[in-house]
């Protein structure tokens, strides 16, 4: 976790995160779970409450299945630590946040300077997404 | 036109200085080209036999002359004084050096353009009728709802590292100009109840294994279309393959779950997305709707056309075509003349164009899938002199939709996927029918060549198919007949064994001696094919 | 023979390794053996070239003649803009590549 980048005040959540299959068979007070990409995220639902992190992994940058695992945790309430892990590069990390995503754990170390380029380039999107960003067609007619 | 405000414009701006710091980061050493791939074909930037090989966006294929005559300035200030016209309404430049390529974003930028996901595995330029806000057929002009899924689609989050590409096609009248049922997600916007909404095509495509699109819903409205296109998508992005690149498409995704069982996740999908308020209010499709209202038409114009001219008047029967305005028509210039090469345009072309839009459309002109240009609103008055300067610029060949008016990829001239090349086979089969009069005689006849069996030159919907194949090293060429990408939209169906070079010329020889035979009057050659079937013509070429 | 050959990093021009450097030039380009996928590796890493890789090819008193007609393409230019190729006053070269 040495090169864990998190977007959120609280102090990060320590505890193991455990399989999906593990969570729903039962190990019930868990409250940290990763999901592989292939994972439905939807099978979280019911039990946001107890969950402090969910970590979503990526295989490899280009494999985006964790983008709509990320919006429907967040679509479904989810107010907890959500992580990206895995091949998660400083270029992706902008949609990530538009996603939900507020915490970060890149193989590959993020160049600080080039990410907070990244994430200040844009000033306002064109599409509403899990983040709090006002969109265009919502700044054109209020 | 659509006209940027400070939003598009500032959009743009930042993709430019986003690139360029990209670029940078790849020249310093900083981002292996592995990891440096993928954003440069999100921005249109691929990597060809030649050189770097940059496509530009042409949003639903339209253009202002200030946008056309900055496609001549970079083909002459970066390039090597041309550009070449493709089947998705877009223009690539050949020659492109990595270093420039942010410099030339820049200066694309200042006329409201861009090359942002013309590649990659995202959702590309949205496609449209050519003869949009023209047609006399339309309902409607298709091009703000195009307008509204472009900026939909422009970095949207969730959607930019989908499986594979993913191609929309947005048209508005019963003739299909757009080959929309050839689309991932084809949208045919159509009243119902006096209101518009959009009926939904998913699952079309060419490539490897072509398929014609299911309709998945008959009519969405405006204000939940983009919650049921998120919802099309989230399903695919979620579930298409990623395992097999050829198998990535939606298409496969379709037939593997069937259209019923896709359908029915994405109504559960559209149950949720439709509540988050991710929907414009209508107001925005009518703001941008007010930059496509029709131009400033003259009434009373004499519908009056001298014809003495033998050549003008060939020129209008074939490449002229109705307007819906009284005293106007909507020209198409092709960029298909006997011995050249299929949707390439010298600089000094691409001037000519720009200023006859200038002058006489309404600073308005169009790309069409088939590679060519439109000047969609010219005064009928002036059709000859526009013929006159066409013809000056050697842009006046009077073949439009037939024989010789091919599409081709550019095959392995200048293309590192390629297995064959296509140019030269299209320029062979051009001159082959040169006569004006015989292919005026064969009538519509779209033939179409591809260099490899990802189609981008579209043979799967040609009346004839080409696709050049590799065979132990040497270029070869399978003949397939039947295809359509318009409204009666079909796949051709491969003949037999391929042939060389002039093998397949003689056999498309063949094939068109042997529909003058068996023709009835007034027959199109698709319309011959699908009467008598497949045989006759097989037998025709085998024997 | 052997050849290694990419494309430019920074200009996208087609090169060949030469044996100590890059050109633009097949007939330059110098028998690789067996060394190609290490030449490859520690020249890309210098940012020397980009995408390189081994292709076969022929010895011919004119030079080497790669195997493939995709690789002779990438060496002349595109057969149908005769001026763009290296040898646009060559009536004939485009006969080289098929």
């Amino acid at each position: 976790m040495d090169n864990l980048l998190r977007f959120r005040d609280d102090e990060a959540h320590d505890e193991p995160a455990i399989t999906l299959d593990s969570f729903l068979d039962g190990q019930t007070n868990a409250g940290a779970v990763r999901l592989e990409a292939g994972d439905d995220a939807r099978a979280l639902l019911p039990s946001l409450e107890q969950l402090a992190l969910v970590e979503v992994s990526f295989p490899s940058f280009r494999d985006g299945r964790g983008y709509s695992a990320a919006r429907i945790l967040r679509e479904g309430g989810y107010t907890g630590e959500l992580r990206a892990a895995g091949d998660v590069l400083v270029d992706q990390i902008p949609h990530m946040r538009r996603c939900g995503f507020d915490s970060f754990a890149p193989e590959a170390p993020v160049d600080a300077e080039t990410l907070k380029r990244s994430l200040d380039r844009y000033d306002h999107p064109y599409q509403r997404a899990a983040d709090a960003a006002t969109p265009i067609w919502k700044l054109r007619h209020g | 036109m659509y006209q940027y405000d400070q939003y598009d414009q500032s959009m743009v701006d930042a993709r430019v200085e986003e690139f360029r710091d990209q670029v940078k980061r790849r020249l310093a050493g900083q981002m292996t080209e592995d990891r440096f791939k993928p954003l440069r074909l999100m921005n249109g930037l691929y990597l060809q036999l030649h050189a770097y090989m940059l496509r530009v966006a042409v949003p639903y294929g339209t253009l202002s002359s200030r946008q056309m005559r900055m496609l001549g300035h970079v083909a002459r200030k970066y390039d090597r004084g041309y550009g070449h016209f493709t089947t998705r309404q877009n223009l690539q430049f050949n020659w492109i050096k990595l270093e420039d390529a942010p410099d030339i974003l820049a200066e694309l930028a200042t006329v409201e353009m861009h090359a942002i996901q013309t590649s990659g595995n995202c959702i590309r330029n949205i496609s449209s009728d050519q003869f949009a806000g023209a047609a006399a057929d339309e309902v409607t002009d298709p091009r703000p709802w195009a307008e509204l899924l472009r900026q939909w689609s422009t970095f949207h989050p969730e959607f930019t590292y989908l499986p594979r590409k993913f191609k929309i096609a947005v048209i508005a009248a019963a003739e299909d100009r757009a080959a929309m049922r050839l689309h991932d997600i084809g949208i045919e916007l159509l009243k119902k109840d006096g209101v518009l909404g959009a009926k939904i095509f998913v699952g079309g495509g060419m490539g490897r294994t072509p398929m014609i699109s299911h309709e998945i819903r008959d009519f969405v409205t405006a204000d939940e279309l983009l919650s049921y296109l998120e919802a099309c998508l989230r399903v695919y992005n979620r579930y298409g393959r990623r395992d097999n690149i050829y198998k990535a498409r939606i298409k496969i995704l379709l037939h593997e779950l069937g259209p019923d069982e896709y359908r029915r996740q994405v109504e559960e999908e559209f149950a949720q997305v439709k509540t988050l308020g991710i929907d414009p209010p209508v107001a925005e499709l009518e703001r941008i709707s007010a930059f496509f209202a029709p131009p400033a038409f003259e009434s009373g114009l004499s519908e009056d056309l001298d014809r003495s001219d033998p050549d003008f008047a060939v020129w209008l029967d074939q490449n002229v075509k109705p307007h819906k305005q009284a005293g106007y028509a909507i020209v198409n210039i092709s960029l298909k003349p006997v011995g050249g090469i299929p949707g390439d345009a010298s600089a000094d072309q691409i001037d000519v164009m720009a200023d006859l839009g200038e002058r006489y459309s309404f600073d308005e002109l169009r790309v069409t899938h088939a590679q060519n240009i439109v000047l969609p609103h010219v005064r009928k008055a002036d059709l000859y002199a526009v013929w006159q300067a066409l013809t000056e610029a050697g842009l006046a060949e009077a073949n439009l939709d037939l024989i010789s008016d091919i599409i081709a990829c550019p095959g392995l001239d200048y293309c590192s996927l390629a297995n064959a090349r296509s140019i030269p086979l299209a320029q062979k089969i051009a001159e082959r029918f040169r006569d004006l009069d015989r292919q005026r005689d064969l009538g519509e006849l779209k033939l179409k060549i591809s260099g490899c069996i990802n189609a981008c030159g579209h043979h799967h919907a040609g009346h004839i198919g080409i696709l050049g194949v590799d065979k132990k090293g040497k270029e070869n060429y399978q003949l397939s007949l039947g295809g359509s990408g318009a409204e009666d939209v079909s796949l051709a169906k491969i003949t037999g064994p391929g042939f060389d070079e002039d093998g397949v010329v003689d056999a498309i020889e063949r094939v068109t001696d042997r529909f003058v035979q068996v023709r009835e009057p007034g027959e199109r050659f698709l319309d011959t094919y699908r009467r008598v079937g497949f045989e006759t013509f097989k037998e025709a070429i085998y024997g | 023979m052997k050849l290694l050959t990419g494309n430019d990093l920074v200009t996208g021009d087609v090169t060949w390794w030469t044996g100590n450097g890059w050109s633009r030039h097949v007939e330059d380009a110098a028998d690789v053996g067996d060394l190609g996928e290490a030449i490859a590796k520690a020249e890309e890493g210098a940012r020397r070239v980009n995408v390189p890789y081994v292709i076969d090819a022929v010895a011919t008193p004119e030079g080497p003649r790669p195997a493939h007609i995709k690789d002779r393409i990438r060496a002349l230019g595109p057969t149908v803009r005769p001026d763009l190729t290296l040898k646009p006053a060559d009536p004939d070269a485009g006969s080289w590549v098929i």
